[in-house]
């Protein structure tokens, strides 16, 4: 069975369920974590993208490639309306999440963000807190004292972002201490402490060394056994080496989307080709 | 050679040409020079008045000695001839900082409101009022005091508070003061007020300095609004804030016409709540028209420079606190 992830306007209901083609989980029926039905961000009247239909499968990592302004930070944005903060952008379309739509007037943002957590481009941690108090604060939120829980969360979302060997030894001192690529790993720890079942994460190596960055890419292996995960990388080899699923955009249109190894092999749009190729972009 | 180009390579368009004499040298220096004398009478300046007060104040300061100058509590300027400075420090600090004690969490609070909450346009009237406040002149504030605030708050504040302690305390009598309204407790809500402007506008811009992605990271981690101010905001901002308020509290102690107005200008300890004290600028204002013994003028001149370095001490303290507690550029190595 061929995968039919497409970007048609009207997607038929039954195509919903897509089919997962695996290389290891040949023909396995999954569930859609999360899908977006025609949606359209406009800034104004300009459009940042433009009726993006894509489902993202259970415990799959999907990877949005793209040149620079092809709307894929955008999207990505929408996804855990990051957008309500902007006054000026506008939102059409749905986003499922559990085929509940996110943008519904009963969703509360703050718990939709809750569950849909996101890494940025560049580290953000907060400058006036310790390692520990960064790696926890989400959990401080949603009102959790307790101080043995919350060492053993620091302590394991430390480790799943390659980080707590370097800083095991000075988790009270500031966050601001560390180097850009132990922040960045920062960043993700305390993404990752609030356990979300999906994880947005937009060019999260980009700040970060080879080594840094190929223990990033082993994080996103783990975590996928548990989480839906959805990066945007300007890494063609990144894209390749961590995700199940690519979706190719350009200037604000989803131009291709389907297995990784199809995308990269075996392109159906020429633009998809010449980008993945290097011909532009 | 017609030039002398890097290298000693072929003359180019750019190298070739015969430079600008003007421009080379005679622009530059006359430039320089220009800024060098602009800047250091600034620096001289604020030396020049520092030393005139010094030296127009050193007769007294002579006569009793700095440190016993500031420590002396009697300040008599017509039977005794003794001064003494303490009574007017002592108004100065407690009005300044019980003033900026009651303006900063509103002040804070009306920057939060207008930075994070409220939309452009609303924002926009309510930098524009703030602005208006700050720019009413204080003899304007003085005489509003004077007429309706001191009245209103004699009447429905300080006799109810009065006639309370009377009949229940009546032991904090003479803590409380007779309540006629002009003194140190009209002085400090009015000192408060026209505060308010400078801890918000001040308070807003170090708000509004805290860079998106800080926020964002903070709403992406599931918070509400005001985890948001808390969490990311407040922290990254608390620099700006507390120096902004240290400034304000200079504007404090410096400000004359309004308490000298409203404070019922009493000369000698001990002050109480209600009644009438003074302030450093309070007293000169008041005192140098008719400072006819060569003493009592020096003694205010003295009061002047004491003035002078707090108000530096306070200056000082503010960009001491905003360079430590800030967090500039460069932390993201």
């Amino acid at each position: 069975m061929e995968i039919n992830i497409m970007k048609s306007k009207d997607l038929p209901e039954e195509t919903l369920k897509t089919v997962h083609s695996n290389t290891e989980n040949q023909k396995t029926v999954m569930k859609n974590r999360m899908e977006t039905k025609n949606l359209t961000v406009k800034y104004g009247s300009i459009y940042g993208v433009k009726n993006i239909s894509l489902p993202f499968q259970d415990k799959t990592v999907t990877a949005l490639i793209g040149p620079s302004g092809c709307g894929k930070t955008t999207y990505l944005r929408a996804l855990n309306r990051m957008h309500d903060l902007t006054r000026e952008a506008k939102i059409e379309g749905e986003v499922l999440l559990d085929n509940k739509n996110i943008y519904d007037e009963d969703i509360n943002p703050v718990t939709i963000r809750r569950k849909i957590g996101m890494v940025f481009q560049k580290p953000t941690p907060f400058p006036t807190m310790s390692i520990y108090d960064n790696v926890v604060a989400g959990l401080k939120l949603v009102g959790i004292r307790n101080r043995s829980l919350l060492d053993e969360v620091c302590e394991k979302a430390l480790k799943q972002a390659a980080l707590f060997d370097e800083v095991k030894d000075r988790l009270k001192t500031p966050a601001v201490s560390i180097s850009g690529g132990q922040q960045q790993r920062l960043s993700i720890a305390r993404a990752l402490a609030v356990e979300p079942e999906v994880l947005l994460m937009d060019e999260p190596t980009s700040s970060l060394d080879p080594q840094a960055t190929l223990r990033i890419e082993e994080l996103i292996h783990v975590l996928k056994k548990d989480i839906t995960i959805i990066i945007i990388t300007h890494n063609m080899q990144q894209a390749a080496r961590v995700s199940d699923k690519t979706a190719f955009f350009y200037v604000g249109d989803l131009i291709e989307a389907g297995d990784t190894n199809t995308i990269f092999t075996n392109p159906k749009e020429k633009q998809t080709e010449d980008y993945i190729t290097g011909r532009f972009g | 050679m017609e030039s002398d180009s890097a290298g000693g390579g072929a003359p180019t368009i750019l190298n070739g040409r015969k430079p600008n004499i003007l421009y080379l040298w005679l622009g530059d220096k006359i430039f320089t020079a220009v800024v060098v004398i602009l800047g250091a009478s600034i620096i001289m300046l604020a030396l020049g008045m520092a030393w005139v007060l010094f030296d127009e104040g050193s007769l007294s300061l002579r006569e009793y000695g700095f440190i016993n100058f500031i420590k002396g509590k009697t300040w008599d300027p017509a039977v005794q001839l003794v001064f003494g400075a303490w009574p007017f420090i002592f108004g100065t600090v407690i009005t300044s900082s019980m003033a900026l004690l009651i303006a900063f969490f509103p002040a804070l609070a009306v920057a939060i409101f207008s930075a994070e909450y409220a939309p452009p346009w609303l924002s926009g009237i309510i930098d524009n009022l703030v602005q208006l406040i700050a720019a009413i002149p204080s003899v304007v504030i003085g005489i509003w005091g004077i007429f309706v605030l001191a009245p209103w708050l004699r009447d429905t504040v300080y006799m109810p508070i009065y006639l309370w302690t009377e009949l229940n305390q009546p032991g904090l009598l003479p803590i409380l003061g007779n309540p006629i309204g002009y003194g140190m407790a009209t002085a400090t809500i009015v000192l408060a007020l026209m505060i308010v402007p400078y801890t918000t506008a001040l308070a807003k811009d170090a708000i509004k300095a805290v860079p998106k992605d800080q926020r964002e990271a903070s709403w992406a981690l599931g918070s509400t609004r005001w985890e948001v101010i808390r969490m990311a905001v407040l922290p990254y901002a608390r620099g700006g804030i507390t120096a902004g308020a240290i400034l304000s509290l200079g504007r404090a102690i410096g400000e004359t016409m309004a308490v000298a107005m409203l404070i019922g200008n009493k000369n000698t300890l001990p002050f109480s709540i209600f009644g009438a004290g003074a302030t450093m600028p309070s007293v000169i204002v008041n005192e140098f028209r008719e400072a006819v013994e060569s003493l009592h003028l020096s003694s205010l001149m003295a009061i002047g420079f004491v003035l002078f370095i707090i108000a530096l001490i306070v200056n000082l303290t503010a960009a001491y606190i905003n360079r430590k507690l800030s967090i500039g550029g460069g932390q993201i190595l």
